[in-house]
């Protein structure tokens, strides 16, 4: 089993649902998330005093997947988030040991 | 007894009553969410010590018997007493309406003590600073003292003009606000760290709030439904809608943005400038007062930092800055429409101009002497500031028990 996370723009977010829909997922984890990367921070000014904010909002979606799904959740997120600008974000993908369902008590696949 | 005069004035003294619980929006977003309920506070506070202030001595020291136009002497209208056995209604609600003003006048600066005065500090300091420092000087001016028309230092023809409280509130406040700012010293991280405004809209609120009750604040002085009231309602509206085009203009061409924050500090640069001017100017020297307020306050927000003193939520840079700039502005605009005498570039000379000057510079004195003096005293007492761990962590939880939200940083 694998983990893919995606750190994508927040208002991608409902393309990005679907898409994963259309792939045949199951359910998904959305959360808000803050952070950088080459896009950097901004500056805002408050009575002409500048401040850097260095985190910018992002959206953060985790998906527990099957081997062999990874690749295929992984190009449907991309291609559902991608607007081509500098702070689309990132998704990466790494092994998972163990899943368990917590009402039925099943572990592994059948848990996902 | 004139039921229309007493109509108007109950109205302008439940709007001016408004302005201090907007203020406390107007301050409370500006600060952090870890203090936003004692910022708010401080003012709820100055509502409370303040008219009780006003009530026992505050009214009589302001307008009673003048010992020697310096102060009104606290036994004249002790509790109130001859006002109200009187029973007349009109001079009844002018110590209402007195009350209100005092109450704005020392709210004001709490603004430049966020985040960091202990709040037993602050109630004392309102209590007091109403007493020794609010009330002379609402003597000087309007209570026929030393500088009012025909009381004192100045000749029957130039004497100061003081409508609503340019001296007496804005620079009165002001002044106080930078030394308490420098008695208190800077917030830890001030000038590196981000202070940004939690919440611009409340900021907003509460400028809407203030505008809203000004109108009680200006056109209610007239202390009539007259003519000089509806003069005061379009002067004030003509400069502060100016006001906030001058900031954002300053704004726009500085920064490349014209903020929410600027609309809103425009507004009280406005307000307060005009104030003194209300009925003093025609609605030209209205606009000009506005628009030269909202671009001098807009520039003068800065000089904290380049002077390193932490006028947190700027009582100088809004209030001193615009409070003196309407002052001075009566010398150089003045008209007698309603006004008293012409200014300078209005068919009049330098003697308007000078009254303005020195009660200008009479009121920064006395009260930056007498507010150090008070704080002081406090400051070797019962102390003014905070621990460096209450700051850190929000005043709000260590000063009163609460957080305004779940995750205030």
């Amino acid at each position: 089993m694998k983990l893919v996370t995606a750190i994508i723009q927040p208002h991608r977010t409902d393309e990005v649902r679907a898409a994963l829909e259309a792939a045949g997922v199951k359910g998904v984890t959305i959360s808000e998330a803050a952070g950088y990367g080459r896009q950097k921070g901004h500056t805002e000014v408050y009575r002409g005093a500048e401040y850097t904010v260095d985190l910018v909002p992002k959206a953060r979606i985790e998906v527990l997947v099957d081997d062999a799904d990874a690749v295929t959740v992984t190009e449907a997120i991309v291609a559902a988030a991608q607007t081509g600008k500098i702070g689309d974000g990132k998704v990466w993908t790494v092994p998972v040991e163990d899943v368990a369902r917590v009402r039925t008590g099943e572990h592994g696949t059948d848990a996902l | 007894m004139d039921s229309g005069n007493i109509a108007w004035l109950l109205t302008s003294a439940s709007l001016v009553l408004l302005m201090t619980p907007g203020l406390a929006f107007f301050y409370g977003g500006m600060s952090r969410g870890k203090s936003v309920l004692n910022m708010m506070m401080m003012s709820f506070g100055a509502i409370a010590v303040g008219a009780v202030a006003w009530a026992l001595v505050g009214n009589s020291i302001s307008v009673g018997d003048s010992i020697g136009g310096l102060f009104g002497d606290p036994s004249t209208d002790f509790l109130l007493s001859s006002s109200f056995v009187s029973g007349d209604g009109e001079s009844l609600i002018a110590t209402g309406f007195g009350a209100t003003f005092a109450i704005i006048t020392v709210a004001l600066i709490s603004g430049s003590v966020a985040d960091r005065m202990k709040f037993s500090a602050w109630m004392v300091f309102a209590f007091l600073w109403v007493i020794l420092v609010y009330s002379p000087v609402s003597h000087w001016v309007w209570g026929g003292g030393i500088l009012a028309e025909g009381g004192g230092i100045f000749t029957a023809d130039w004497f100061p003009q003081d409508f609503a409280g340019g001296t007496v509130v804005h620079i009165n406040a002001g002044v106080a606000g930078l030394v308490m700012a420098l008695l208190l010293g800077v917030r830890k991280g001030f000038g590196k760290e981000p202070m940004r405004p939690h919440n611009l809209p409340f900021v907003m609120l509460g400028a809407a709030l203030l505008w809203f009750g000004w109108f009680g604040f200006n056109a209610g002085s007239a202390f009539a439904a007259d003519d000089a009231a509806a003069a005061a309602w379009v002067n004030t509206t003509t400069a502060t809608a100016a006001a906030i085009l001058g900031w954002l203009l300053v704004e726009k061409l500085r920064d490349g943005k014209a903020t929410s924050l600027g609309a809103a500090s425009g507004v009280v640069a406005g307000l307060v400038a005009i104030t003194p001017a209300a009925v003093a100017v025609d609605p030209w020297g209205a606009l000009l007062i506005g628009v030269f307020a909202g671009v001098l306050s807009s520039l003068a927000v800065g000089l904290k930092y380049k002077f390193g003193y932490d006028d947190s939520l700027d009582v100088v840079g809004v209030h001193l800055v615009a409070g003196l700039w309407g002052t001075v502005a009566i010398g150089l605009f003045g008209t007698t429409t309603f006004g008293a005498w012409d200014g300078v570039f209005t068919g009049g000379d330098l003697g308007g101009l000078w009254a303005q000057i020195v009660a200008a510079g009479v009121t920064i004195a006395y009260s930056a002497v007498a507010t150090l003096i008070i704080g002081l005293v406090l400051k070797f007492t019962i102390g003014l500031r905070v621990s460096e761990e209450v700051e850190v962590s929000g005043i709000d939880l260590a000063e009163h028990g609460e957080t305004a939200y779940e995750e205030a940083k």
